[in-house]
């Protein structure tokens, strides 16, 4: 589902003196349908570099990213707007919304983008705010005020509203309860048996080890910090 | 697909100075482009020519025309474009009171461009007026009010309600925000995405607002002296921009 072929990357900074700094190199990473790959490395070792990459939030120099059939590497932006809609989730460590839009259309909203009947996304969002343990009473007020954790289920809610066939995850399970962080690891093994292809970033090790089926070391990519 | 707007080499001149040079693109159906910019760098320019409003001095604005397909909206002749600007077509301007006839009712103001495309029954253009007014949260018992007895929010909402009650679609939005308190950009942010994903719009944002095109464009453009210096997916270019002046652009957004 998910192939990265040879991908490198550099940041230029113009205003800081024109610094080049190369950040990966050479990475390659396969990953099948229904498979959890876990990217390991210390921090700074381009973990979410890689995942933004996947994303198309940030550009390659070199290589190919192929999510399906498109490579996100080389795709025009409405293709990668295509993909992001249908076929690649990504849940980010942070919540970014607009304001003053009611949680449960925050969660729809995925659903809705995809052309699902509005009764239909507003139902899959309070089962899985429910599922989150997000209070009822919250859900017709923005998530913008809520705490850490409140932001970061109601995120977790709205990447898996609709059913990606592949699947970003950067640290789920980070700022969570024990009963939430549960929850999460079953939303993603479910995921992992529709068939979804996810690729994580955990420093929760326990939880690395429950759903991934392998980790990757992206260390390996990173020009300077090789071993 | 066939794109709803074609645009191919523009430039527009004032005198030898340069307003803007060598802007193409294409916009596909439901797609929205914010255009990023400094004051001068030739953003509203370009808007206004692709809008009709100035005539480039070189270049073409292919429009894909319900009835005739991709037709050159440069070439067209003026009453063909008007008539594309009162029904196809809808402009947001920056100050409400540019968009509005100030000295006619809320509700006359939603109608009158009811009535430049064909409709006559008075109790059906006051019922799709009322409809429209409560869209864009304005009460019904103002529908009698001139807008000048708005607040400003209100009338940039009244503006929107004006322009999109024909069922445009290509809006184009000049600061839609500008001038505006935050709280009430923030309502009108979330009404403008709700209206562009109903109603399936395309739409380009000129704005010099960040914080603006992240939340509405799906694509943006950042131009600088008259040029396009970067273009890509909107949250790519403003997290990994490429070029010195866009990372300059990014690096001075004030956080909160």
């Amino acid at each position: 589902m998910i192939r990265i072929e040879n991908l490198g990357k550099n940041f230029t900074l113009h205003n800081q003196g024109s610094a080049v700094i190369p950040v990966m190199e050479g990475a390659n990473l396969t990953v099948s349908s229904g498979e959890c790959v876990a990217l390991t490395g210390v921090s700074g070792s381009g973990k979410s570099t890689l995942m933004r990459m996947i994303y198309g939030n940030y550009l390659a120099q070199t290589g190919h990213i192929w999510v399906g059939d498109t490579d996100v590497a080389k795709a025009e932006p409405r293709e990668i707007l295509a993909l992001r809609r249908e076929t690649l989730g990504y849940v980010s460590q942070f919540l970014r919304v607009v304001p003053r839009v009611p949680t449960l259309d925050v969660v729809a909203e995925p659903l809705l983008a995809i052309g699902t009947p509005v009764d239909q996304a507003r139902d899959r969002a309070r089962t899985l705010l429910a599922q989150l343990n997000i209070p009822e009473r919250l859900w017709s007020l923005s998530p913008t005020t809520f705490s850490g954790g409140e932001q970061q289920r109601v995120n977790i809610a709205r990447g898996f509203a609709h059913d990606y066939p592949a699947l970003l995850l950067d640290e789920p399970t980070a700022s969570l309860d024990a009963t939430n962080r549960e929850v999460v690891l079953s939303l993603i093994e479910a995921a992992k048996a529709r068939g979804a292809a996810i690729v994580g970033i955990f420093h929760d090790e326990p939880a690395r080890n429950r759903v991934a089926d392998r980790e990757v070391d992206v260390t390996g990519y990173t020009p300077g910090l090789a071993a | 697909m066939t794109p709803l707007l074609q645009v191919r080499d523009i430039a527009k001149f004032y005198g030898h100075r340069m307003g803007c040079t060598g802007v193409g693109f294409d916009l596909y159906p439901g797609e929205v482009m914010g255009i990023v910019g400094e004051s001068g760098s030739g953003k509203s320019t370009l808007l206004n020519c692709l809008a009709g409003h100035l005539v480039p001095d070189q270049g073409r604005v292919m429009f894909d025309t319900r009835t005739e397909g991709p037709r050159d909206t440069v070439t067209m002749s003026e009453p063909e474009r008007r008539m594309l600007s009162r029904t196809d077509w809808a402009f947001v301007h920056q100050h409400a009171r540019d968009g509005l006839r100030m000295g006619v009712s809320a509700g006359g103001n939603v109608g009158e461009r009811l009535m430049a495309v064909g409709a006559r029954h008075y109790g059906d253009i006051r019922e799709q007026a009322v409809d429209w007014l409560g869209r864009v949260e304005i009460s019904e018992d103002r529908i009698d009010d001139r807008p000048s007895a708005f607040s400003g929010g209100m009338q940039q909402r009244l503006q929107i309600a004006r322009n999109l009650v024909t069922g445009p679609r290509l809006v184009f939005m000049d600061e839609p925000t500008g001038g505006l308190d935050v709280s009430v950009q923030a309502r009108l942010l979330d009404l403008l995405r709700g209206l562009v994903r109903e109603m399936g719009l395309s739409a380009i944002i000129v704005t010099h607002d960040l914080a603006v095109v992240r939340l509405l464009a799906d694509r943006l453009m950042v131009m600088k002296d008259g040029h396009v210096v970067e273009s890509g997916l909107t949250d790519q270019v403003l997290d990994d921009p490429q070029h010195a002046y866009t990372q300059l652009l990014v690096s001075s957004v004030l956080q909160v």
